[in-house]
Parts: C-alpha cells; sequence; structure tokens
C-alpha cells in the first residue's frame, strides 16, 4: 500500500530505496520522561567520528555535572562532559560499542548531588550571539550529529570558505523503523527547533531553512508548521515513507534533487548543511544555556521491551540500568543501539549510552539468517539508493576480491541494508562490505608505510 | 537477564521473500498452462509433468549430495520450475526417456556444471530443450507432434488454404486502414485458435491465454519485470512488420502476419517464463529491456531466415550468453558521480 500511496502523494523523495513495516506504533505515544540519573556512569572518549578525546580527570577526582572530563585532541574531535555530579572511580578502557575495540573512558560514581559546574547552565539569547561565538560554544559542548553520524557539529558548522551555503536543512525524517525520539522531540519543542533552524542559517550566512519530515508523522510536521508560520526563510515539507529517507544524500536529493559528489563530496559542494533535528536542540542548548551535551532523547522499544519509552537519558548510563526499569520480555536476545536498518548489535549490558545513541531497540527471539547463493533477481540493485551493483559486491566479498569490489565502487556503499533488506538469498550483503572495507583500509595503510 | 545476546551485522531485520517463495511461485504459476496441457493431451501429460519435476529434483539432490552440499536445497522450488517448464516444451509424445534425459542434461549440465543455484550461464530447461532436440531430432520435430485431443472448430487448417491477402496497395490510408482491419477479423478465429489452444505444439505452447494468466500473475507479484515479456512480443511484432518477410512467406501469408507469429511457437511461454528466468538475465532493469528487445530480434532473424522453423529457444539462450556483456554496459552511475577532469584540455 505504502508504495502506491507514496506515488500517488506526489510528495517528494528519492529513486530506490525500501518500505520496511515502520513498528513505531510500539513506542510512538509515549511522552518524554527523564530517566532518574544512575549512580554510575561510564563515559567513552571516542563518540564522535574523528580523534577519540583525551581524559582530563584521574581516579578520586571530584567533578560537576557538565564539567569536561575529555578534552577534544585536535579540530574533527569533540570534547567529552561528566552527566553528573560525583567521584571519579576509574579511567580505563572498555571496549568500544562501534568497532569492539578497546578505547578509554572515565566511570563516574554519582554522589547524588547532581550539581551543575560552574559558567553552564547560563542563559542568553540565542540570536544575539555572534557567528563565530556560536561555533565556539558548540564545539565547547561538545556537540556531534545525533542521528547516528557522529560527526562533531562545530566542524560542519565552519564549511571551507569557498563554500556557499544555501540551504540549511533540519533533519526530522527519522526513517529507521521503531525509532520515535526524534518525532518526539518535534512534537514537544516545535518552536525551539525553528529557532535552532535560524541559528545555523545566521551562523553559517545561509538565505533559507527547510525542515523535512516523513509523511507517517503528520502531527510533527503540523507542530512544526504551526511553528514556522508566517515566514518566508523557513519551509517544512513533507516527505514520502521511505527508508532511507533520512540519509543526508537521499534529504537532499529529495529536496533539493541534487546530488552530493560521489567519493566523500560533502554536502556544501550543492549548497547545503543538513542537521538532525536533535543535533539542532543541542545546537540551540549550547547557545542558550552554555549546557553540553550530557543529557539526550533515547528511544527505547522493541518486541523484547517490556515498557517502550522515550526517555531523556544521561549520557553514559549503561544499558541495563535502562533495561532494568523497562524490563525484558522473555526471549529478548539482541540489543541495538540505533535503529533496526544500521543500528549496532551490542554484546554486553554493561555498555554506556554515547551521545549518537537515539534509541535502544530490543529484539526478541533474532535469528541468523541462512545465506543462498545469489539467484540474480535484481531487487538489491532496483533498492540501492547510490546505484551500486550489491549483489556483485556480495559475490566478490565472498571471494574476497577486494581490488575488484574496489572498481565496483565498494567505498561509495553507504551501508543503509536496503540491498540486503530485500534479498531473497538473505545475503549478508552490508556484512561483507563492511570486512570489504576495513580490508581496503589495511592494505592502503600497509601500501603507505614502506613509503614513509 | 538475558546473558547470550546476538551479534550481528546490520541490518537486523529482513524482507519476508526468500528463495523458496519466488521459486515455488513461479512453479504455481505454471499449474494453468500444465491444466491446459493435460486437457488437452490427457493423463499421458499429467504422467510427462510429473515425472519431468521428480526427475529435476531428484537428480538435483543427487548432485548436491555428490558436490557435499545440502540436498535439501533441491526442495527450494527452482528444480521443480526447470522441472515444468521442460515438460512443457517436450512435445506430449515425448517417450518415457525424455523426461529422464532431459533431467539429468538440465541439473547436470544446465545448472551444476556451472556451480548450481545462480551460477548458470544458460536457462537449465532450454538447454535440455536443445540437447533433446540435437539428440532425437524425428521426434522433436514439429510435424510429427501429436494433435490436441479437442479442437476447436472454428479453427483453420493454417497450413495450406490461408485468406486471400490483399494484391494492389490502396493509396489511401484509411482503406488500407480498412483493409487491415477486414483480414484481421477474417483472421480473428484463428488467432483465438492459437490463444486458447487446439494447434499442435509442445505441452505448454498449446494454450497461450493459460500462460499468459501464469505471466500477469507473476508480473502482479513483482517476480516477474513486465518490460521483459511486452519488450519481447512488442519487438517481435513491429520486426515482422518491418522486416522483408523470407521467401516461403510467398506461399503461405501467415509467415508475414505479426500477430501470428507473436501467437504461435514458444513465444508466449519463453517471453513470459525462459526470458525472465532471474539467474540467466541481465540484473539491471535496462540491461533487461536489451535482452528482451535482443530475444525478439533473435527469434524474428531465426524464424524468417534460417532452416528452422522456431527461434525461441536458441534466441533466448543466445541472449543468455550475453547477459554479462549487458550487465557490463547497463552498469548504473554511482549516486554523486563526477566525471573524472580531462586532462588534455
Ligand atoms: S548497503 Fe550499500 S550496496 Fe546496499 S543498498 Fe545500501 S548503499 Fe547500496
Ligand atoms: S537481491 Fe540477493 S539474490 Fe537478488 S540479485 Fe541481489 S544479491 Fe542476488
Amino acid at each position: 500500500m505504502s508504495s502506491l500511496g507514496n506515488l500517488l502523494s506526489g510528495l517528494k523523495s528519492f529513486p530506490g530505496g525500501i518500505h520496511p513495516p515502520d513498528s513505531k506504533e510500539l513506542s510512538k505515544s509515549a511522552q518524554v520522561q527523564p530517566f532518574l540519573p544512575p549512580a554510575l556512569v561510564r563515559v567513552l572518549m571516542a563518540q564522535h567520528i574523528g580523534a577519540p578525546a583525551k581524559p582530563v580527570v584521574k581516579k578520586k577526582d571530584a567533578v560537576k555535572r557538565g564539567q569536561v572530563v575529555g578534552e577534544a585532541a585536535g579540530f574533527v574531535s569533540a570534547c567529552v562532559h561528566s552527566p553528573i555530579s560525583g567521584i571519579v572511580k576509574d579511567v580505563e578502557d572498555f571496549p568500544s560499542p562501534v568497532t569492539g575495540r578497546p578505547v578509554a573512558s572515565v566511570v563516574i560514581e554519582s554522589d547524588g548531588e547532581d550539581a551543575w559546574a560552574e559558567g553552564v547552565n547560563v542563559r542568553q539569547d540565542p540570536m544575539s550571539v555572534e557567528p563565530k561565538r556560536v561555533v565556539e560554544l558548540v564545539q565547547k559542548a561538545g556537540v556531534v550529529g545525533m542521528g547516528g553520524a557522529t560527526f562533531p557539529t562545530h566542524v560542519k558548522l565552519s564549511p571551507p570558505p569557498n563554500a556557499k551555503i544555501e540551504h540549511v536543512i533540519i533533519n526530522g525524517v527519522e526513517c529507521e523503523p521503531y525509532l520515535t525520539s526524534d518525532y518526539r522531540l518535534m512534537l514537544d519543542q516545535p518552536d525551539r527547533i525553528v529557532t535552532a533552524l535560524r541559528l545555523i542559517m545566521k551562523t553559517v550566512g545561509a538565505p533559507r531553512g527547510h525542515i523535512g519530515v516523513e509523511a507517517n508523522k503528520p502531527d510533527a510536521f503540523q507542530a512544526l508548521s504551526l511553528a514556522a508560520k508566517g515566514s518566508s526563510d523557513v519551509q517544512v515539507h513533507l516527505l514520502q515513507v521511505k527508508y532511507p529517507q533520512g540519509a543526508e544524500h537521499m534529504l537532499i536529493k529529495a529536496l533539493e534533487g541534487r546530488e552530493i559528489p560521489w567519493k566523500g563530496g560533502l554536502p556544501s559542494a550543492v549548497g547545503c548543511l543538513v542537521h538532525n533535528a536533535a543535533t539542532a536542540i543541542a545546537i540551540l542548548d549550547a547557545v542558550e544555556f552554555q549546557r553540553p551535551l550530557i543529557e539526550r532523547l533515547v528511544c527505547v522499544t522493541g518486541e523484547g521491551v517490556k515498557i517502550p519509552a522515550n526517555l531523556s537519558v544521561r549520557i553514559g548510563t549503561p544499558i541495563s540500568a535502562i533495561l532494568e526499569q523497562q524490563g525484558l520480555h522473555d526471549g529478548a536476545n539482541k540489543v541495538l543501539f540505533g535503529g533496526p536498518m544500521m543500528g549496532l548489535a551490542q554484546a554486553s549490558l554493561d555498555t554506556p549510552t554515547m551521545k549518537g545513541v537515539n534509541g535502544i531497540l530490543v529484539l526478541r527471539n533474532a535469528a541468523r539468517w541462512q545465506r543462498r547463493p545469489c539467484i540474480r533477481c535484481g531487487r538489491c540493485v532496483d533498492a540501492c539508493p547510490y546505484r551500486l551493483i550489491p549483489s556483485e559486491l556480495s559475490i566478490l566479498g565472498e571471494r574476497e576480491d577486494w581490488d575488484a569490489a574496489a572498481v565496483a565502487n565498494i567505498m561509495e556503499c553507504k551501508e543503509c541494508g536496503c540491498c540486503t533488506y530485500v534479498c531473497p538469498s538473505k545475503r549478508p550483503i552490508v556484512q561483507l562490505v563492511k570486512f570489504g572495507k576495513s580490508e581496503l583500509a589495511r592494505k592502503r595503510r600497509a601500501q603507505e608505510k614502506p613509503k614513509k | 537477564m538475558e546473558t547470550h545476546l546476538l551479534v550481528s551485522s546490520s541490518p537486523h531485520i529482513r524482507g519476508d521473500d526468500s528463495v523458496n517463495r519466488i521459486m515455488w511461485t513461479v512453479a504455481a504459476a505454471l499449474i494453468p498452462a500444465c491444466a491446459a496441457a493435460i486437457f488437452y493431451y490427457g493423463a499421458g501429460a499429467l504422467t510427462l509433468i510429473l515425472m519431468t519435476v521428480a526427475c529435476c529434483m531428484g537428480f538435483e539432490a543427487a548432485i548436491l549430495a555428490f558436490r557435499r552440499q545440502n540436498p535439501r536445497d533441491a526442495f527450494d522450488g527452482s528444480a521443480a520450475v526447470t522441472g515444468v517448464l521442460l515438460a512443457l516444451i517436450m512435445p506430449a509424445s515425448s517417450p518415457w526417456y525424455f523426461p529422464v534425459v532431459g533431467s539429468l542434461v538440465a541439473m547436470g549440465l544446465g545448472k551444476h556444471v556451472f556451480g548450481g543455484l545462480g551460477y548458470n550461464i544458460w536457462n537449465p530447461a532450454l538447454i535440455a530443450r536443445a540437447v533433446l532436440q540435437l539428440a532425437y531430432p524425428s521426434r522433436m520435430n514439429l510435424s510429427g507432434w501429436p494433435q490436441p485431443g479437442l479442437r476447436l472448430p472454428a479453427v483453420h487448417a493454417i497450413s495450406g488454404a490461408s485468406p486471400d491477402a490483399t494484391s494492389q496497395a490502396s493509396p489511401l490510408a484509411k482503406e488500407m486502414l480498412q483493409k487491415m482491419m477486414d483480414k484481421f477479423i477474417d483472421r480473428m478465429d484463428t488467432y483465438a485458435g492459437l490463444l486458447v489452444g487446439g494447434l499442435p505444439g509442445s505441452m505448454g505452447e498449446t494454450c497461450r491465454l493459460l500462460i499468459l494468466v501464469g505471466g500477469i500473475i507473476l508480473i502482479c507479484l513483482k517476480i516477474v519485470d513486465w518490460r521483459v515479456p511486452v519488450f519481447y512480443i512488442l519487438t517481435v511484432f513491429v520486426l515482422v512488420a518491418l522486416l522483408p518477410p523470407p521467401e516461403a512467406a510467398k506461399s503461405n501469408s501467415w509467415l508475414s502476419d505479426p500477430i501470428y507469429h507473436c501467437l504461435t511457437g514458444g513465444l508466449m511461454i519463453g517471453a513470459f517464463f525462459m526470458a525472465t528466468d532471474m539467474v540467466t538475465t541481465p540484473i539491471t532493469r535496462k540491461g533487461r529491456m536489451i535482452f528482451a528487445a535482443g530475444c525478439g530480434l533473435l527469434t524474428v532473424l531465426i524464424r524468417f531466415y534460417t532452416a528452422f522453423p522456431e527461434g525461441v529457444c536458441y534466441a533466448i539462450l543466445l541472449m543468455n550468453t550475453a547477459t554479462p556483456l549487458i550487465d557490463r554496459f547497463t552498469r548504473p552511475k554511482v549516486f554523486g558521480y563526477v566525471k573524472p577532469p580531462k586532462k588534455d584540455k
């Protein structure tokens, strides 16, 4: 129904993509609740793309809520803050929820006071702040892309001087099935999202602002339209329900009809800058209240959870604390950070939440799929929004012929999972692509070394 | 709390289609055509179909076991589809060993020599038919094929008397159109006969209407790409209308009739069930259109200008051969592709 409905609706979108069941009804109507600060948090130093932060506290140090515990290591990096007040119990390595490799982390025991550090949580008028200062404040607050990409936001707010940003786009698509945290945010704070958009536009000197919302969230669209009413600079768009409509590339394609250049081209190359709705709010918080990113909305959902919820969680809270409160059904056996299409399966419930974790999805009776040979049905080709030949990548991947895979543009794969979702042979295409990319990176490093 | 967490790569949900479901659906879509074969040729046809399907699945299971793979995969439906198709392109007068030899060729030479499901270059059923034709030319010769047991009274005998074709070209287009209409109406009952059945052919070539029904079901279920049958049949129609007809058409005006060409031979079953085989045809939509048009071109060329009366089988096999090439040239441009800057100004 959805595909035909979409076609007739005349709503904007992109070619390719898929229509998985959206499963949002589980947590959709759950109002945002604060999750009480836990007794113990673990703050990871690598919660963003780029160099991990360096711990600047040591065991037994007293820290306050909002105090820096990890300093950014360079420009493309982000600092991290303590989400609670208390005592540093340990500074130790912990397996990264993303790569599985050990990263530094700071373990903090709560003193129950939850006292703010000095100089943070002070209010000012955001629109009167100079653009340069906005970027500084965002950098200080450790804001990163909160839709899952976790790219340091201050870098995105400082586009190369020769790039002219025409359009700032707020991504309120939330196309991953199950997740509803951005949806609740848009319902609760539509005015602040529009303010944040204007602030970003002013910061990068862009004349036009857009907010994209998928057609399955008509109430969020209405709330935002109301908030943007009467302005000519900000436009709210209703988009087709299609995965991955929320991918930066596809959102720009749908709204502007332009394609970000391949081989790592940036949205600024087509005059656009995209921020996720949650990131926009974090930017505003950083400027308006000088509040660092230590708390975020997390959607706790899935068939394995007894009480699905949208919670405002301190970053660094262990999964176990959250799931203990929400309850697990029998047979819950897979825990993801993020949605079912691109989310990362977690090996341990001790793993803490991070800045980029918009959802904790618990699946029930999850099984592995039996892989069959490619029957060349072409469905992956039709589904791939990046116009690759996923079947070929999977076959080359099975042969571990990574050089041929590189020629077949394996590096352009964004791991959106459309191909793997539609494949009737249940081929692990994304898994093979991830493996291939890491192998190619390893090879490149090995080639570069002897020259130095 | 659960201690054994399943850790695997994204995506963590999958669509619910499977190889088995696709293949068994295709097999089911051939049931109407099978029913027609049984209706026209009696219980012998049923025996032939069942035997061929059983042989294909049996041989596949044996080969899989020999290759140390899971013999259960023989029940994934792909061998069954090959079996039904092979039966439907054999004459109803086939001797008992046709299903056996044909199935062995299809599964062995047609499929597993290349590595099994997904790796074969040529359509296994067509390979088997081609081999049968070479090995037993007299048995596979059209003239020796049995007449269907039941014949529609309205059907003309095609071979001899053909309706008088127009001799003088009319200066007025309108008149020409009128003549064409007259001719069409004149030939209507033959067309209808070809569509419903009642003319000799292989078992599945008899009732084209029911093949069409199965094909349309598969198109609606998105298992068959509509582009393939449409482009294939359209190409045949247009080329028959445009190309200079062969010598034989002088004595038999049917041979230059585009509608007649679309309704005869194995074109219907070929266009809906053979040229749409996923494994042996191009993977992109554009490629499949080129493939279908190529099949149409080769079919007409073979029918017109070679000694073979029927071209569908060889046309599809030849285009199967060209599939990797078509895939190479119809590769889509990657999202955001930018032409590399030219060095020489
Ligand atoms: S995961 Fe990669 S290959 Fe598959 S659809 Fe997405 S971009 Fe294309
Ligand atoms: S969807 Fe799967 S079976 Fe179909 S062509 Fe792609 S990889 Fe092959």
